[in-house]
């Protein structure tokens, strides 16, 4: 508990100096406000930071949910093999956190990786997508969608919760299987739904090792794939400003904090609990 | 019949788009520098081994030095989660002192905050105690996880010995035990699914993690698979593609493994955790 608790405390007393990392602790000046003042007001690099997480967030966590629900409906019957494929949809949640994962990835859509060779086949000449700034941050959001494997078993597991009696009760009354989804699955699944938001998101806004090897640790090319924590891994350790970059990190915690606060208060309105009780 | 039909039709393409890249590196890996400048395919013509041999040599230290040291903080990791989570679990799930629900709402307030926060101050925290580049390096890697840091683990392992009846704990009392001898003799036997689970995700995580090796570690020598993985990155030349993906190849095979041998467990035991959760 320590070792978390009074990191916290120096890094909010950090945040509001000028320390350097290099040197002595003596040396440190309070300098008030003045790190979060430049960081609002004087720093574009710390407003394009934002702008491009929000954005990541916003396109890969919605898509990556969907993805994972779209399959586990698909996988939620019984047939032969299933296991085999539900193990196999997991496995790139397991392996694609990894710096040899988000390698390969980047290789994949080089101007002559294997993405623009499959174009090539239906005569589509791609773009070099990791290179070009207009598309490289899309490429590491199908890298975090492609990773859909987790959520996907939690959707599962929630799938199986749903009692078969609603579905036969609904098909007594004649809905179909879409009708069905909106009105039985998607209502009961509704706390699995909320849950695997939240976890999302907020796996959502910290993505960094994918970004750090595709900009090589720069957030390039033109500072399109500068997500948060790589900028305040560039401030912090390759500027050394660790004053500045305390100031970051505090920052980036009331924002994620904020935005669970948001989720859960929105989740009053669409999350469904069975036993009809409002959480 | 023919809504199954569709349906296998589906999941076999989704399968095939999912799997592509992994295949993709398999194929690459074992080409050889020629071969992957001219054959797009998937599938090498001619199998080589030249990139594993390349790749493993290419820079002054060797990879083999890499991976020990991977391994070598994965598997202390693995022993101190395991030991110090059981330990902080135990507290909170049978022992009474002072504070202990605020205690526990802050460990689980801890789950929410992004190592991103904590590692600038740790990191000075340790640079001040000369941890930072000293003589041994993995120190700032480690320490932590022998107190009971990783509030995840210490959640699930409470949320196990919960379904651990009390009436086992009380027998053993009325023979005499100490908290210690039940701690000992009847929470961890019982706990074994819950630490097996803690130990393969600490293994696997560890071995992923790139963030704090890239933090605390500065000596090529003292350099994780990942940390070392970077390298290639700055040698922007074509000739490093093969070498390259073959070691990245050889790095997942741990986990590889790990998913092999557990994928039940582990598909399942997310399952689990995470409703609860």
């Amino acid at each position: 508990m320590g070792i978390t608790a009074v990191p916290m405390l120096l890094s909010l007393y950090l945040s509001f100096t000028n320390y350097d990392a290099l040197s002595d602790f003596s040396a440190v000046e309070w300098i008030g406000l003045d790190n979060y003042r430049e960081m609002f007001t004087a720093d574009a690099s710390f407003w394009h930071a934002v702008r491009v997480t929000i954005t990541f967030a916003l396109v890969a966590v919605p898509l990556k949910l969907a993805a994972a629900l779209g399959v586990a409906l698909l996988l939620n019957r019984a047939f032969r093999g299933v296991g085999l494929f539900r193990g196999l949809f997991y496995l790139p949640s397991l392996l694609g956190g990894s710096v040899a994962l988000a390698i390969v990835w980047v290789n994949m859509f080089n101007r002559d990786g294997a993405f623009n060779s499959l174009l090539s086949v239906f005569g589509i000449e791609g773009a070099p997508w990791v290179n070009d700034p207009r598309w490289a941050l899309e490429t590491l959001m199908a890298l975090a969608i492609w990773q859909f494997g987790a959520p996907m078993v939690i959707f599962l597991a929630g799938l199986k919760q749903i009692p078969v009696e609603l579905y036969e009760a609904a098909s007594v009354d004649g809905a179909g299987p879409w009708r069905q989804f909106r009105a039985v699955t998607l209502p009961m699944l509704s706390p699995v739904i909320f849950f695997n938001l939240v976890l999302e998101t907020i796996n959502g806004f910290q993505g960094f090792t994918s970004a750090f090897v595709l900009s090589n640790g720069t957030g390039g090319p033109v500072d399109s794939t500068l997500m948060y924590t790589l900028n305040l891994y560039i401030k912090g350790f390759t500027e050394l400003r660790m004053g500045y970059a305390s100031a970051l990190a505090w920052v980036f915690l009331v924002a994620i904090a904020l935005i669970t606060v948001l989720l859960f208060s929105t989740g009053r309105f669409w999350v469904h609990y069975a036993d009809g009780e409002d959480r | 019949m023919s809504r199954r039909f569709w349906r296998l039709v589906v999941l076999v393409l989704i399968l095939a788009v999912v799997l592509y890249p992994l295949v993709w590196m398999l194929g690459t890996s074992f080409k050889s520098r020629e071969e992957i400048a001219t054959n797009i395919g998937l599938w090498p013509d001619v199998f080589t081994p030249a990139n594993f041999r390349d790749g493993w040599q290419n820079f002054d230290v060797s990879f083999g030095r890499f991976f020990a040291n991977s391994a070598m903080v994965a598997l202390l990791t693995v022993v101190g989660n395991a030991v110090s989570c059981l330990l902080a679990a135990y507290a909170f799930a049978r022992l009474r002192f002072r504070m202990r629900k605020v205690w526990f709402a802050v460990m689980i307030g801890t789950l929410l905050l992004p190592g991103h926060v904590l590692i600038i101050p740790q990191y000075v925290l340790f640079k001040q105690l000369g941890w930072v580049g000293g003589d041994w390096p993995y120190l700032p890697l480690l320490v932590p996880q022998f107190l009971a840091t990783e509030a995840f683990f210490v959640f699930l392992m409470v949320q196990f010995m919960r379904g651990i009846p009390y009436e086992l704990d009380e027998a053993a009392k009325i023979d005499g035990a100490s908290p210690y001898t039940v701690f000992a003799h009847v929470i961890v036997p019982l706990s074994r699914p819950a630490l097996v689970t803690t130990a393969i995700f600490s293994f696997i995580w560890t071995w992923n993690d790139f963030f704090r090796q890239l933090v605390f570690l500065s000596d090529l020598q003292d350099y994780t698979v990942p940390v070392a993985l970077t390298l290639f990155i700055d040698s922007t030349s074509e000739s490093a593609v093969g070498p390259m993906f073959a070691m990245s190849l050889l790095s997942l095979v741990p986990v590889f493994l790990f998913f092999v041998a557990f994928q039940r467990l582990l598909v399942e035991g997310i399952n689990t955790s995470g409703i609860k959760g």
